[in-house]
């Protein structure tokens, strides 16, 4: 709405210390919050999409749209021929995979499975134990056998989680 | 369900134990007593089988209830006479603290305050919505002539609504128990029947005073004196709440020598500010509550282990026995004809107006709340919150503490509360479980997610306060991190024993015995596991181990705590898990899986809390694994931001680093065992590294220095936090390769060689490394230092030992 995309800005304006226009990586790594959370450089990689150096507020609301709060009129409203909005379930979903999938092969592969487990697991597992994490964990959603974990898999492993709810954010409505 | 069991407990083992014998008696020898001797049993069997069905289906309050009524029917059979009543005095001095204590020591603080505002907006405004609603309707109808004739005026109703209006703690406690609603929905309905007891005694105070001054004398005046009396009420009682929290705090701090009191010192000081603030005539609810939750962090950290679990099951067993206790006279007192009074009119609509309010002023509070909350409340948690409101044992007290020469109907109000509190226990806490399978409220999670679900949710959550961060959100989270900077510096200084101080972050104390317990639990893990593979390298392990171990045992303790949990503490056991474990052993290997990604998973900010419970004793969530993101993502960060701003100073950098490592290892590597030089060395690098850190910031203050909660300067604050605590960075012998012939020499070990700091292994020895990059990260410094330290052959003599003294100097 308006008011939050008023809001965003200014928020964007704060972030931007040299009022470049744009932000950087250094800028969103600033955040001291960010530096505690195991995936903080994921996402800060997701809003600088194809190796960009620098995201302008229309890409940083973008990608923000992401978490807006799902509503039901949107739903009953919406012209099916449009494409889905950014906050619709599989939009959610697929900004989701994008910080598993690095390689951006459609894929999420054992070896990138790891990678993100080893960033959110403390670091007393051992990588034994790790391992045998990643490989039941592709195996769990893995369908077709190809030893890695496409979307479509990676939505149907999900499909009993309320995503609508889990990624949404409430300011951003 | 725990109760009752215990209450049936004697019954049953008595009856079990002695089961075994006469049936082989009768089997073997004597086989025509045995209709006389199993049919007894039988029914007995029967009745305790049946118990467990009534218990999963009627709530204990209910039953408790029905109890207290057979009981007080048998008494006044005998004598007819009541001859036991639950008195004001009675349960306003002994049985309502330890209750209210118990939930204030074991409140989930992060829920609690981040829920604070809506407990607060329900508990004030809707309990004053509440009183005055049902008052003024009850009035209304009583001036329709609905009731018949009644002595009552404006204020005697509102006197009757405001004791009635309160939802109760108590009954909110026993009933919301065994419906395992989520954390927010039970957060909220518990927190505000603690914290409207302030509104209740208020409310209750003036209208009481009102009715004697009579109904003519009222002035504006003290309508405002009224309004004035809520807040000194209020503030007041959570002031001195406050005060005896610092105090017991404070007082705790000093019982090293006399352990066997410590207990004691909880449960008087913490008595002690409920009678005080009583005598003051403030809220002593509050002030007990807020007693038990500013306390409840000092006290574990200060008091031994054994006088925290004491302390923890003299409270469980306290509060528990009291709410029986409740229960039971409740049904008791009501067997007593004299204080019964009929008027179908007032009884029937005193139960739809307090329904019928409760709901419309959830409702509306809700819909402004919601424009502000996060976690939106939805329909059907309105429905569940309206329909919890239970009233109890408080206004029973209360209307029984009503002065009959001044309230002409006393006995009209106590009947009639006794009729609402026995509806909304029973027939409320009867339904309101069936409602919330019916509804599909949200219910503390249950079955164990899958493998997917879990992680997959857990990044989600770590996404979402990624996100939040960066749209800038400021809510109770920013106010969190100031408080608990103010309690750093400041109160864990004054409140905390110094050996508690540092044991906060380290918890050294327990420290020695955990890493034990972690070693036995390495080698169960592995015999599960069937395989002994990763004990049998200790070379890798054991450095893990002793580096990791160290600077974050909270890790190692989370971890020893929860097997702890599992294997000893049976009060958590329940049924479930039971079988989760009976399936574990069959399915070992995706236990053990569940159970790593369980432990170490890092809990995302908003994850920190647990639920209340009564029977249940929660362990404290940990909260250093921010730490240790940190760390591990600072060094990430430093890497590239090294190569990319500070490529010309690197060589520089590196020159001076390799100086220093080499006066390190003239120093250090002296030691006669094999295997210490090399992990001397290891600790010989971080300090290295820890100057590179600590000059990034100042030669890059373009970057840092203004930047407030920027990462690096916050850096520099952490080791300097880590060297002034530095004397923890001891190893524990427990993990060092081999029992350590020398240990005063690890005893001895600097200050700086504490491996908080020990994080950011050096780009050279990095490059040493002809490990996979898991690894490296993994095992980040022990590894990486000991093999480059291998790289360079360990000089052999003996030299001076290390000085600690002038090296930390530098560093503070």
């Amino acid at each position: 709405s308006q008011a939050s995309l008023v809001r965003l800005h200014h928020r964007f304006q704060a972030l931007d210390r040299s009022k470049k226009g744009y932000l950087s990586r250094m800028d969103l790594q600033r955040i001291g919050a960010l530096a505690v959370n195991p995936l903080g450089d994921r996402i800060i990689e997701s809003f600088f999409p194809d190796g960009g150096q620098q995201v302008d507020f229309a890409g940083f609301a973008r990608v923000l749209a992401h978490f807006r709060p799902v509503d039901d009129e949107d739903i009953g409203n919406r012209d099916p021929k449009q494409p889905e909005p950014l906050n619709s379930r599989t939009n959610k979903l697929r900004f989701a995979f994008q910080l598993y999938d690095l390689d951006r092969d459609g894929k999420i592969s054992r070896h990138e499975m790891l990678q993100v487990l080893r960033l959110m697991v403390g670091v007393q597992v051992t990588e034994e134990q790790l391992e045998s994490i990643a490989d039941r964990t592709v195996q769990e959603a893995d369908e077709d056998g190809d030893g890695a974990v496409s979307f479509l898999e990676f939505t149907k492993s999900l499909e009993k989680m309320n995503i609508e709810q889990k990624m949404s954010i409430r300011i951003l409505k | 369900m725990g109760r009752l069991c215990t209450l049936l407990g004697p019954l049953s083992v008595s009856h079990g134990a002695a089961s075994p014998s006469p049936i082989l008696f009768r089997e073997l020898y004597l086989p025509p007593m045995h209709p006389l001797l199993s049919s007894p049993q039988g029914s007995l069997w029967k009745i305790f089988h049946l118990s467990h069905k009534v218990t999963s289906v009627v709530p204990e309050s209910a039953l408790l209830i029905v109890l207290g009524l057979v009981l007080g029917g048998i008494v006044w059979a005998a004598d007819h006479i009541a001859s036991f009543t639950l008195t004001p005095t009675v349960f306003f001095f002994y049985l309502l603290p330890p209750i209210v204590l118990d939930a204030g020591y074991f409140m989930p603080n992060r829920l609690f305050f981040g829920n604070l505002g809506t407990i607060l907006l329900y508990a004030v405004i809707g309990t004053i919505w509440n009183a005055a609603t049902t008052g003024l309707s009850l009035y209304g109808v009583f001036l329709s002539g609905l009731m018949g004739e009644l002595q009552i005026g404006l204020l005697d109703f509102l006197l009757f609504g405001s004791l009635i209006a309160a939802v109760d703690p108590v009954a909110v406690l026993a009933v919301f128990e065994e419906v395992h609603v989520n954390e927010v929905l039970f957060i909220i309905v518990f927190g505000e029947s603690l914290l409207n007891d302030a509104v209740t005694v208020v409310l209750y105070n003036v209208f009481e005073s009102f009715v004697t001054l009579g109904s003519d004398n009222v002035t504006g005046v003290d309508c405002v004196k009224g309004i004035v009396s809520f807040f000194v009420v209020s503030l007041g009682g959570t002031l001195v709440g406050i005060v005896f929290a610092f105090l017991l705090s404070l007082v705790t701090r000093f019982t090293k020598h006399v352990r066997i009191i410590e207990p004691g010192f909880v449960f008087v000081i913490s008595y002690l500010s409920y009678l005080t603030s009583e005598m003051l005539s403030l809220s002593a609810i509050l002030a007990i509550t807020f007693c038990g939750i500013c306390c409840q962090k000092y006290v574990t950290a200060n008091i031994s282990e054994q006088s925290a679990t004491t302390v923890r099951y003299t409270m469980k067993m306290l509060a528990s026995g009291a709410e029986t206790i409740i229960f039971m006279f409740l049904g008791i007192s009501a067997v007593d004809p004299l204080i019964w009074t009929w008027n179908t009119a007032f009884v029937l609509l005193t139960l739809v107006f307090i329904s019928v309010y409760r709901a419309i002023g959830v409702v509306l509070q809700t819909w402004i709340l919601n424009r502000y909350r996060m976690v939106q409340l939805e329909i059907i948690d309105q429905v569940v919150m309206s329909y919890g409101g239970l009233r109890g044992a408080v206004a029973y007290a209360l209307v029984v503490l009503l002065d009959q020469e001044k309230v002409k109907e006393k006995n009209l109000f106590v009947s009639t509360t006794i009729i609402v509190v026995f509806f909304t226990v029973i027939f409320q806490g009867l339904t309101i479980k069936p409602l919330v399978q019916w509804l599909k409220v949200k219910r503390s999670e249950q079955r164990e997610p899958r493998l997917n679900e879990k992680l997959h949710g857990r990044a989600f959550d770590h996404i979402l306060s990624a996100i939040e961060d960066i749209s800038g959100q400021i809510g109770h989270n920013y106010l969190r991190d100031k408080w608990s900077n103010f309690d750093r510096k400041f109160l864990s200084k004054i409140l905390m024993r110094r050996s508690a101080q540092k044991s906060r972050d380290r918890i050294l104390n327990v420290f020695h015995e955990l890493n034990l317990k972690d070693a036995i639990s390495y080698v169960a893990e592995g015999e599960r596991r069937g395989s002994l593979a990763f004990i049998r390298s200790p070379s890798t392990d054991n450095m893990v181990n002793v580096d990791f171990s160290t600077p974050r045992p909270s890790v190692v303790e989370a971890s020893v705590s929860y097997l702890l949990r599992e294997n000893v503490s049976a009060v958590c056991l329940d049924m479930q898990s039971l079988q989760q474990r009976r399936r574990s052993i069959r399915d070992t290997e995706d236990m053990v899986t569940h159970h790593t990604l369980q432990q170490y998973l890092y809990k995302p900010r908003q994850e920190y809390k647990y639920l209340y419970s009564r029977h249940g004793l929660a362990a404290n969530e940990d909260e250093k694994q921010d730490k240790e993101i940190f760390h591990r993502t600072m060094r990430k960060r430093l890497e590239s931001f090294k190569s990319a701003k500070l490529g010309v100073n690197q060589n520089k950098k590196a020159a001076k680093l390799y100086r220093r490592e080499r006066a390190q290892k003239r120093r250090n590597s002296s030691i006669p065992n094999g295997k210490l030089p090399t992990e001397s060395l290891a600790h010989s690098f971080p300090l290295g590294d820890k100057d590179l850190e600590l000059s990034d910031p100042e030669e890059a203050p373009n970057y840092d220095a203004e930047e407030t909660n920027g990462g690096i300067e916050f850096l520099a604050n952490v080791t300097k936090d880590t060297a002034s605590d530095s004397p923890t960075g001891i190893d524990n012998p427990v993990f060092s390769p081999d029992e350590d012939p020398t240990p005063s020499i690890l005893a001895r070990a600097p200050p700086w060689l504490c491996p908080g700091e020990a994080v950011v292994p050096s780009q050279r020895a990095r490059v040493q490394i002809p490990h996979s990059p898991g690894h490296l990260r993994r095992l980040a410094p022990f590894r990486l230092s000991s093999s480059s330290a291998d790289s360079v052959p360990p000089p052999a003599g003996p030299e001076e030992p290390p000085q600690p003294g002038p090296r930390d100097s530098t560093h503070m």
